[in-house]
């Protein structure tokens, strides 16, 4: 450690702390910016938009402007006279039987994220794919997505995608590779496959798996590599470790009524996020539930949204994990586990209360441990889970998912035959390794030796520069394939478009190599599952597994395995480096490697939408940075946006720092998947990559790096302080006295626990001054007698994931503004996931409050337009008009929650031809100089009202969903007419959870609110804390 | 000193402030002209097509139903158009060797679309719905005017939204029978008031004039 403590930064975190103390612990607080109250904060929230576009030195004069803008004025009547430009129609010549115009068709097939399928249903205008939507039939999805499979349409039209065959750095042809390819299996046949070498990403397609191990049939000698640089590897492992196989663990989160995640973030990431999202959120129902509400125990090292859902969470460092959990199994008194007696010493209190909370749930408990953590720890979890009778109740082991389990060295050997010259001919199917391998294999340069290497990718990438041939891949919406779901369910993919770009697959170029090119990728899927299913009507599945998109009943069947494994074996040296447990020195600091939570592994870094995507918890936008703790910082002497090096084994690379409250101490994560070399026009060159400095993927935590100060600051696009909420008296948070400062906080999210709920199911009401009576105005108020829209969002179980942000954006065509404009407040999302902590800053509560249209009955926007522009429907709808509006941004000023939106310039794309098939055609595509905001996804309103008008009858409850409801995993979103008393939304707004934000100001939101409950153990020692 | 200014200047000054209002309102007058004349509004302005398809000769004279080419139009907001394949389902039957026709052939056979120009056309923040219209008892002829006597094929209305509003306003006024829809020689009665009202009722139909209706 070569750092000296900076004073000034001690003394901000020292006054940090009196004035969050003094706030007391139910001070909702937005950040430590907020709670230092520097002057730059200060100046950035007195301005809606703190930069103004007057000062902007574009290098046009104001005044200039402003003469302009006179005359334009004068002229602008004069715009009514334009004659529209003559269009065309051009109809189909033999039109296909199902298309009708303007009527969207929806199909059914499946999103693959490291090789594990997600049922998604896919909304398609006359043969152009424009928005995702999830499958309901799907025990994956149940109807949700998560942000990639959102974010994953835009990759289809992506215009940086590969659009042809390169080879040797020139374009070449498809039909040039396959002469290559068959010249390469006639010399192939010979030698029986010696030095053919196939390199994939994780495949559970049976399909696919099958085909290669045909392949290898053909060519005994070759050999198939995986490599995926954020695998699920170490859970592979831990199960091998315990039941000397390798397993898959499927988890019943409904059935559990304590659980406890052990760095895991189940409900963000990893297979089956979405599905135990679900289940989880539906288990915190407080009222009316069938079961009573669970609760969840985090120990975690960085801050995950599953950390903020847990009602006691206990920040770690990585590395302690392990002795954490082997402590909890001496304390549950695991068989296995005899020789950890000695670590019950660790945290005992909170340890102790956990373990009987769980003994007293035994078998309606569970334990998850995180993907990253090492294979012990894993081992430690099954056999908690063993002894609690978890097995069989909350969760299930089945056969492992993937067509090869035993994968993971393949990069490594791999790399040593390359380096050998044992290899000839290499073929690379997607995996980007030349930018996701470690420094330490020296891949870049050894896959030099190779005399043919062959490149199939989305991107012409860091690895296709390395490679003589790049084949353009065709993306999952163009492509047909199986996958398996996390619980094993078979899930079909088929192609919505044809290829854009002429694009191939794995399957395409593999069929190549044994000689059936004339084979089409639909005749291998099919073929393989005719054999599969020759007793069966095969026509009959075929026709309704591609119409669902997934073969109900598929899921693996449970496997009985009993753990057997001694423990304490485990113990740091005995299992090998990153196997076993570790234990480094409390004050060492330590790096973890995380996949990024918007770009994860890096593959998705030219989608505009998730680099633009706050990301959960830190709310940064296109960035990575290094996150630390408060104390941390402080004891480096590190600010935000300071730059440091952290340098390991001669390797370093820079980072800017990011303080996270809540984090661990003496820690540091870096988030993968940044600083790509090939990314494409949005991805290269942004953020830093930490693959540089990580010595294997399977590691994902190292000690004791070297941290140094640059003296550098790099700056960052953090949206956390956009937006905020004001207070009542018209001043921003932080200028009001302590007392209304403390009220308005309470109001915004309000939180109680089970038992306060119990005792006082009104408390949230009760917490703030109510809305102001009808007869405060002296005009009497509108009758709404047709429908009336509204929406509930339920803050128990909003997981904070963002989906809803990335699903808005797909749906209204929301531009990506880029990370200048985000820096200067310009994002566009018309939703945004607000996020609240409270409490000490080291250990502080997370909250998230989703933020659309509030759709005010009383809208001060409408008020104070001088055009009309925006104006209220009689169904309570606070319409947007944008061909009227001219943008004087008044409603924008007046709009008390910060929800409307301005395009201060062109964001829209209107030149790259690509993206124009993206839009949704029922939305309008809007310009410069036009205000935007949430409008209940109006469209999906107007069409479902449309057609229950002709069928003569009224919209039935949850016929309209909104695109932010559909998406929601944890179904927190809940739109309905509320005049329709039997509808959900409507019960929910008569539930004693709900409340509106800012009622005192009598707006009359139509989006209302459920406060958030925790359901703490009061044997805890931080019970009243987190 | 001398006068810098000639007497005249003055009746030249009261002139101009006085003119200033009457060319201001000539101005506004000329503006409101423009845009209301068939040069903006290409009302009765048929439009040359590549091939001179008439509606008179199919729809007035032999009788062809609206939705035989258009045939989404009770179900979508498109009318749609034909596929060239309705075209041939008579035309490789009849008049196949006609000149006229040979775009039509050639386009059957090269599988290349015919582009024909649009005519009826609202601006692209303008969402219209033809089969909530046609469902709700208004006629193709009440906005699409006679369009069984035109022989190329004119836009008979503005379809600006004054235009639209006139009908959203009072549907009463324009409102058939749902039988009747389709009907291009529909003479609405003389109690026309009278039956609206009550089509109106029985249709339940909306005077919807509030701004997402047509504006998303």
């Amino acid at each position: 450690m070569t750092m000296k403590p900076n004073s000034n930064t001690r003394m901000d975190l020292e006054a940090i702390r009196a004035k969050q103390e003094a706030f007391g612990a139910n001070r909702l607080w937005r950040g430590l910016e907020e709670l230092a109250e520097t002057p730059e904060h200060r100046a950035f929230l007195e301005h809606e938009f703190p930069h103004d576009p007057a000062q902007e030195s574009d290098g046009v004069p104001r005044r200039d402007v402003l003469k302009w803008m006179a005359a334009s004025a004068a002229l602008a009547g004069l715009s009514g006279c334009t004659k529209m430009p003559d269009q065309k129609i051009v109809p189909y010549v033999r039109a296909p039987e199902e298309i009708i115009p303007g009527k969207p068709l929806f199909y059914a097939t499946s999103f693959v994220q490291q090789g594990v399928a997600t049922g998604i249903l896919v909304e398609s205008h006359m043969g152009r794919p424009t928005k995702i939507e999830g499958n309901p039939l799907h025990p994956g999805s149940l109807g949700a997505t998560d942000i990639f499979a959102q974010a994953s349409i835009l990759d289809l039209y992506d215009p940086d995608r590969s659009q042809s065959v390169i080879h040797e750095g020139r374009i070449s042809s498809w039909t040039a590779f396959l002469s290559q390819v068959a010249d390469l299996r006639t010399n192939f046949l010979a030698t029986k496959g010696a030095g053919l070498r196939i390199l994939t990403e994780t495949i559970t397609s049976p399909s696919l798996g099958a085909q290669i191990q045909a392949l290898l049939k053909e060519f005994p000698l070759a050999q198939w590599h995986q490599w995926e640089p954020c695998s699920r590897a170490n859970v592979l492992e831990g199960a091998l470790m315990a039941f000397g196989q390798r397993m898959n663990t499927v988890y019943r989160i409904d059935k559990a009524d304590v659980i406890l995640s052990l760095d895991s973030d189940f409900l963000y990431s990893g297979p089956g996020a979405m599905r135990y999202a679900r289940d989880f959120a539906a288990r915190r129902n407080a009222e009316g539930a069938p079961s009573k509400m669970n609760r969840l125990y985090v120990v975690e090292q960085g801050v995950t949204t599953t950390g903020a859902m847990a009602d006691h969470r206990l920040a770690m460092r990585f590395a302690d994990i392990g002795t954490f959990a082997s402590a909890l199994a001496a304390e549950l008194q695991v068989p296995q586990a005899k020789g950890f007696e000695g670590r019950k010493s660790m945290q005992h209190k909170w340890i102790s209360a956990l373990a009987g909370d769980l003994l007293k749930n035994r078998g309606k408990c569970v334990l998850l441990v995180g993907e990253s953590q090492p294979p012990a720890v894993h081992a430690i979890a099954h056999e908690i889970n063993s002894a609690l009778g978890s097995v069989g109740n909350t969760l299930i082991y089945t056969d492992p998912l993937e067509a090869v389990p035993d994968i993971d060295e393949g990069l490594m050997r791999l790399t040593s035959d390359m380096d050998a010259g044992h290899v000839q001919a290499l073929f690379i199917f997607g995996a980007n390794p030349a930018y996701s391998a470690p420094d330490f294999l020296d891949f870049s340069r050894k896959i030099l030796k190779i005399p043919f290497r062959a490149h199939l990718g989305l991107y012409e990438d860091e690895t296709a520069e390395l490679c003589h041939w790049h084949i353009p891949a065709a993306h999952v919406l163009e492509s047909w394939g199986d996958a398996r779901a996390y619980d094993g369910t078979l899930s079909f993919i088929q192609p919505l478009i044809a290829p854009i770009y002429d694009g191939k697959t794995s399957r395409g170029i593999l069929a190549a190599f044994q000689g059936q090119s004339d084979k089409t990728d639909y005749d291998l899927v099919r073929d393989y599952w005719k054999k599969q299913r020759s007793e069966i009507d095969f026509d009959e599945f075929w026709q309704t597994s591609l119409h669902d998109g997934v073969v109900v009943g598929t899921a693996y069947e449970p496997r009985t395995v009993k753990p057997g494994a001694t423990l304490c074996s485990f113990d740091c040296g005995d299992a090998g480096a990153g196997e076993g447990l570790v234990s480094i020195p409390p004050e060492k600091i330590e790096i973890v490697y995380r996949p990024d939570p918007t770009i994860g592994d890096g593959r998705s870094a030219n989608n505009g939408w998730l680099q633009e995507a706050p990301k959960p918890i830190t709310k940064l936008t296109w960035d990575n940075s290094a996150q630390l703790s408060p104390a941390t910082a402080q004891s480096l002497g590190v600010k935000n946006g300071e730059v440091i090096e952290i340098a390991f084994h001669q390797r370093a690379i820079e980072a800017p720092v990011w303080i996270v409250p809540g984090h661990a101490n003496n820690s540091v994560t870096l988030h993968l998947g940044y600083g790509r070399r090939r990314a494409g026009r949005l991805g290269t060159g942004v953020g830093f990559n930490a693959y540089q400095i990580q010595t294997w993927s399977r590691l994902r935590m190292e000690f004791d790096p070297e941290i140094r100060k640059t003296g550098k600051t790099y700056p960052l696009a953090a949206t956390q302080h956009h937006n905020i909420i004001e207070t009542g008296n018209g001043m921003p948070v932080g200028q009001v006295d302590m007392e209304s400062q403390n009220a308005f906080a309470r109001d915004l999210v309000r939180i109680g626990t089970l038992d306060e709920f119990k005792k006082n199911p009104k408390f949230a009401q009760e917490m703030a001054e109510p809305t102001p009576p009808k007869e405060l105005s002296l005009y009497p108020g509108f009758e709404y007698n047709g429908y009336a829209w509204g929406m509930a969002i339920d803050l128990n179980k909003c997981v904070g994931c963002g989906a809803c942000v990335v699903a808005c954006q797909a749906e209204n065509n929301i531009p990506v503004v880029g990370k200048e404009e985000v820096i200067r407040g310009r994002e566009m999302h018309w939703l945004r996931v607000d996020t609240y902590f409270r409490g000490d800053i080291d250990r502080p509560e997370t909250y998230f409050e989703p933020v659309p249209c509030m759709q005010c009955e009383n809208a001060p926007c409408e008020g104070v337009c001088p055009v009309g522009a925006t104006v209220h429907s009689p169904e309570g709808l606070n319409e947007m008009v944008y061909n009227r509006c001219v943008g004087t941004r008044y409603c924008s000023n007046n709009c008390p929650y910060k929800v409307r939106r301005f395009n201060f310039g062109l964001f829209s794309d209107y030149t790259t031809d690509s993206m124009k098939a993206l839009r949704n055609p029922n939305v309008t595509v809007r310009s410069r100089g036009v205000m935007e905001k949430c409008t209940y996804c109006v469209q999906r309103i107007q069409a479902a009202k449309i057609e229950t008008e002709k069928q003569d009858r009224s919209v039935r409850d949850g016929e309209i969903v909104t695109a932010c409801e559909a998406v929601c995993p944890a179904q927190a979103i809940v739109f309905g007419n509320i005049n329709d008393k039997n509808s959900r939304v409507a019960k929910l707004k008569a539930g004693p959870r709900d409340y509106t934000l800012l009622a005192e100001l009598n707006t009359r939101p139509r989006t209302s609110y459920q406060a958030r409950l925790r359901n703490p153990n009061p044997e805890m020692p931080s019970f009243g804390k987190v | 000193m001398a006068q810098v200014f000639h007497r005249s200047t003055n009746t030249i000054a009261r002139l101009s402030i006085y003119g200033a209002a009457f060319i201001i309102a000539l101005l506004g007058w000329a503006v409101y002209e423009l845009s209301a004349s068939p040069y903006v509004t290409e009302v009765n302005v048929a439009k040359d097509q590549p091939i001179p398809f008439s509606h008179k000769h199919h729809v007035g004279e032999l009788g062809l139903d609206c939705r035989y080419c258009h045939t989404a139009v009770e179900n979508s907001s498109a009318a749609g158009m034909p596929p060239t394949q309705t075209c041939m389902t008579c035309h490789s039957q009849i008049w196949v060797n006609s000149p006229m026709l040979e775009p039509v052939r050639a386009s059957y056979r090269d599988d290349k679309s015919i582009e024909w120009i649009r005519v009826n056309a609202v601006p692209d923040f303008v969402y219209f719905n033809h089969s909530i219209h046609v469902n709700k008892g208004i006629g193709c002829v009440t906005c699409h005017g006679p369009v069984g006597d035109m022989p190329l094929t004119w836009r008979a209305n503005t379809l600006q939204m004054g235009w639209c509003l006139d009908c959203h306003r009072a549907p009463e006024k324009y409102v058939r029978p749902r039988d009747q829809v389709f009907n291009i020689r529909y003479q609405a009665p003389e109690n026309q008031e009278e039956l609206g009202k009550k089509l109106v009722k029985e249709y339940k139909i909306q005077s919807l004039t509030n701004c997402s209706t047509c504006h998303r």
